[in-house]
């Protein structure tokens, strides 16, 4: 009895979070494969190449950047002691509250040919009309790398800085005492013990980048999402649709392979036991300037001058016409959204975790890493694999209803949400399953062991001995859930009920039709929910130092893998 | 290996009476506390120096000074006569060509051990691979280090710091993080490797026996400050303090006052030719000071408890008039005698008056010391 006793029902409910993970992208292979062949030569020869080079090229030119940006932005203020250090620590993860529909929303004004910088440059240089001069246009490959580089980035140096803190400081002294100097030092010590966290941060960087479609589509660059997006809206093609999502997951999975293949032995990273911390080098008059202007630019970017015009844009519009009554309706439709989505997700990924923690076999280990899977797939293809799965249910308990009660049910599903709040929790379910296993890392099993030998059955070990203890790393779960889904777009644009607007939502569609009147105050509201994330990871960093923080980049890479 | 070792080396017909290192009233501080408080010492061309303390003495600290990766308050620091720290200059550590060997040896764990070893050589510099060889790593050299046992570490780490041919190796904890089976040996042989090469060493420890077994000289230091500097033997023999006196054995500290060259105390006379006439000092009485005498010979004190240690039984007497129990070794043929000690036995004891350590009682600081070491 007390070997068994009640671990049954954790199973079942971790069996089918896994499998209902899994549904969309099994479903996503039989749409493709009911799709004529007519038509997917016609997606080869039209849309697939362009689609793919873009997406190539994209994920090359943000990955690169953003692996320099982030890198370099750890080495600088993990190893150096510059003006600013200490708030360039977190204000470096700044930009990751701006989602890069945002940014891209908001540089497209800020840069436009009769925008602000524009003009004050023509004013600087004595012209008077755009049409003498202009920048090169942001809408091209080259802006979009750039944007989504500058809200990207915190990704790797959130891993890298915790790495470079980690290592042990006697393997910098002795490469000094062996004749090398720091940048030398940069390149053949720290830079490869560090490896395996840059290739976790780029992975998540790419993840989001294959996952986006804001910023690709308002700058005019058509990648696979983009394509899987319009082939399925413009022209209602699912199959289609469906075709492309493939080759997308196909991304993915490369991605993901990548990411492996880099992180290979990464066991010797943690070789000495009581490593004593980094010693930080002071860089003094114009080369600590340097530093904190090479950490400055990217914040500023990133976060500065987005935030700086979304409330410049906000005070306009509020001023001019007041608060658009539009807006209460959106902000209480964002929030029931993802508040149902979280309680979802966390419910889920705590009986997941649970049924890892009561029998840590091969089955329930198995059932948590599928139901990880989803935060890897990007959005679009998560929806397009859902959508035959929601019309079918859908059909078959309108033929019951009708046939037994003589009520058609409809679109129950699609046109109450219920759609969007299954996307969300398979996409996002990741994230609260690993900060609930990071907070039962923490909860020593011979705690479970105790309990169980006096008596209590598994459920109320996790009632009255788990749940307590768990609150920090439930609350941190559900946060971190709860806002990704308010700034989540792709899946909530394929999967909302008509009519149904959110915040991400509206602000996409002002976006497309060049519109700028209340988006801001949408955005500026993302913003604010996403800057809630960047605070817990900050505090978890400063509370507890370098091993805490290696433990919650840690959890982010338990994410894409 | 002999040849070799002599190759590594940098100072060859140098001998100990040229200085190869200075260190000068140095004082390393962090925020108010002084890690290291006015130290002065130097150290022989080819000499090996032991930086002897207990944890928090501020051993590693001076080490890590000399090696450069740690800045000092105040004083300087002198290799081969060249300041490399102090008001006239800063040299970094790359610059120092200094070998350091770490407790946990810091082994670049994403480089083999042949590029760990060729770390510090310039390139073109490829005596490498003859290195490696003659110091027996070759069927190690394509190994990283998570595949090494701890000895194979600590021969890496070696190799590693003496392959640029430093002016000066620095060793922190060298044999520390090893076994007890495995240490002897790896001692031996790294003693034996420094020796040959003839490099002028400076080694942490914590161990006393083994500071007494490789060193030409101890620096003994306490709460930063250096308590003594002197060879093993004289350390032993003509101890400073009585600090110095118990980091190196077991003692009982006997007051006594002296008259006519002898200390008088209340277990007899012992030579003190140093303590004049009517002045407190103290004798240090050492387990093999002490023996069992006929009741009319000796004084008489009470049996505490008795340990057997192998070789004899160490039994603690109480006797009137001296703070703490004393330590008297019994050989431990006697067994049957040895058995014989209980608790409460009342029993004789003689002194050797001639070899015991004399300290002049130096009021509040032997206190202290001994109410800290007191075991």
């Amino acid at each position: 009895m007390i070997r068994t006793g009640g671990r049954g029902p954790w199973r079942i409910v971790a069996a089918g979070t896994a499998l209902a993970v899994l549904a969309p992208i099994a479903a996503l292979v039989v749409t493709a494969a009911s799709g004529s062949e007519d038509l997917w030569r016609d997606l080869i020869a039209f849309v697939l190449p362009v689609a793919a080079r873009n997406t190539l090229v994209l994920l090359t030119g943000v990955g690169l950047l953003t692996a320099l940006l982030g890198t370099g932005a750890a080495w600088l203020v993990a190893a150096h002691e510059f003006p600013g250090r200490r708030v360039f620590d977190w204000a470096l993860l700044l930009p990751l509250a701006v989602p890069t529909y945002i940014v891209a929303y908001v540089y497209l004004d800020v840069l436009h040919p009769v925008g602000p910088v524009q003009g004050v440059i023509r004013a600087l240089i004595g012209v008077d009309s755009p049409r003498d001069f202009r920048l090169p246009d942001i809408r091209s490959m080259i802006g979009c790398i750039l944007l989504l580089s500058a809200v990207l980035y915190p990704y790797v140096y959130l891993t890298t800085r915790a790495m470079f803190m980690m290592q042990s400081a006697n393997l910098i002294d002795v490469a000094r005492t062996l004749g090398h100097g720091r940048r030398r030092i940069f390149f053949r010590v720290a830079l490869p013990l560090a490896r395996p966290a840059i290739a976790v941060g780029i992975s998540l960087v790419l993840l989001e980048t294959l996952n986006d479609i804001g910023a690709a589509e308002f700058l005019g660059v058509r990648t696979l999402t983009v394509s899987v997006y319009t082939t399925w809206i413009t022209r209602s093609n699912l199959p289609g649709a469906a075709q492309l999502a493939l080759a997308m997951l196909c991304v993915v999975v490369c991605v993901m392979a990548l990411e492996r293949w880099a992180r290979r032995r990464r066991r010797y990273a943690n070789d000495a036991q009581h490593p004593r911390p980094l010693q930080r080098e002071t860089l003094r008059g114009s080369r600590g300037v340097l530093a904190a202007v090479a950490c400055g630019l990217p914040v500023f970017v990133g976060f500065i001058v987005p935030a700086w015009y979304l409330i410049d844009a906000t005070i306009a519009r509020v001023r001019f016409a007041g608060v658009p009554p539009s807006l209460l309706g959106e902000v209480l439709n964002t929030v029931m959204l993802s508040a149902v989505a979280t309680l979802v997700a966390v419910a889920a990924a705590l009986a997941v975790v649970y049924a890892v923690r009561t029998g840590p076999e091969f089955l329930p280990r198995l059932f948590l890493r599928i139901a990880s899977l989803g935060y890897a797939v990007p959005g679009t293809v998560l929806a397009i694999g859902l959508l035959p799965i929601i019309t079918g249910i859908e059909a078959a308990v309108d033929t019951v209803a009708t046939a037994l009660l003589g009520v058609s049910t409809g679109l129950f599903l699609l046109g109450s949400g219920a759609a969007v709040i299954y996307a969300y929790v398979a996409r996002f379910l990741a994230i609260s399953a690993g900060s609930i296993e990071a907070g039962f890392s923490r909860v020593s099993p011979s705690m479970d062991a105790a309990a169980r030998t006096l008596g209590a059955t598994v459920g109320r070990v996790l009632w009255q001995v788990h749940l307590p203890m768990l609150k920090p790393a439930l609350a941190t779960g559900a946060l971190l859930v709860f806002v990704d889904c308010m700034k989540e777009l792709p899946a909530t644009l394929l999967l909302r009920p008509l009519g149904f607007e959110t915040l991400a939502t509206h602000l996409y569609g002002e976006a497309i039709r060049g519109t700028y009147e209340d988006a801001a105050i949408a955005a500026l509201l993302i913003v604010l929910a996403g800057i809630l994330p960047v605070v817990v990871l900050t505090r978890v960093g400063a509370r507890a130092g370098p091993a805490r923080e290696a433990e919650a980049a840690d959890g982010i890479s338990t994410l894409s893998g | 290996m002999r040849g070799l070792a002599a190759s590594l080396s940098s100072n060859q017909g140098k001998t100990h009476s040229q200085t190869m290192l200075t260190v000068e009233a140095l004082s390393v501080h962090f925020g108010t506390t002084a890690a290291v408080d006015d130290v002065t010492l130097d150290v022989g061309c080819g000499e090996v120096v032991c930086l002897l303390g207990p944890s928090g003495s501020g051993k590693s600290t001076l080490l890590r000074a000399i090696a450069g990766v740690e800045r000092p308050t105040s004083g300087r620091i002198l290799i081969d006569d060249a300041e490399v720290a102090g008001p006239a200059a800063f040299v970094e550590p790359q610059q120092r060509q200094v070998g350091m060997v770490f407790q946990d040896y810091a082994l670049f764990p994403h480089l083999r051990a042949d590029a760990n070893i060729a770390f510090g050589l310039r390139r073109g510099e490829h005596a490498i691979e003859t290195l490696i060889e003659r110091i027996g790593l070759a069927s190690l050299a394509r190994k990283f280090p998570h595949e090494l046992s701890g000895g194979e570490r600590q021969r890496v780490a070696l190799a590693r710091a003496m392959a640029p041919k430093p002016r000066l190796l620095l060793m922190d904890e060298p044999f520390s993080s090893l076994d007890s089976r495995l240490r002897d040996d790896v001692r031996r042989h790294t003693l034996e490797f420094v020796r040959e090469s003839g490099t002028t060493t400076v080694i942490v420890t914590h161990d006393p026996d083994e500071a007494m077994r490789i060193a030409d000289r101890i620096a003994l230091l306490d709460h930063g400050h250096l308590v003594q500097f002197d060879t093993p033997e004289a350390l032993y023999a003509r101890p400073a303090s009585l600090f110095a006196a118990r980091f190196f054995s077991n003692v009982a500290a006997l007051p006594g006052v002296g008259r006519d060259g002898y200390l008088e105390t209340r277990l007899g006379r012992f030579t003190a030719p140093g303590v004049s006439q009517g002045a407190r000092a103290l004798a240090c009485i050492r387990p093999q000071h002490l023996k069992l005498a006929a009741a009319s010979a000796g004084v008489e004190g009470r049996v505490v408890a008795s340990e057997y240690r192998g070789d004899c039984h160490h039994v603690l007497v109480a006797v009137e008039g001296v703070d703490v129990p004393v330590t008297v070794c019994v050989a431990s043929t006697e067994r049957h005698r040895g058995d014989a000690f209980g608790a409460g036995t009342l029993v004789h004891l003689a002194a050797d008056t001639g070899a015991v350590p004399i300290i002049a009682e130096d009021g509040d600081t032997a206190l202290s010391d001994q109410e800290r070491y007191a075991n």
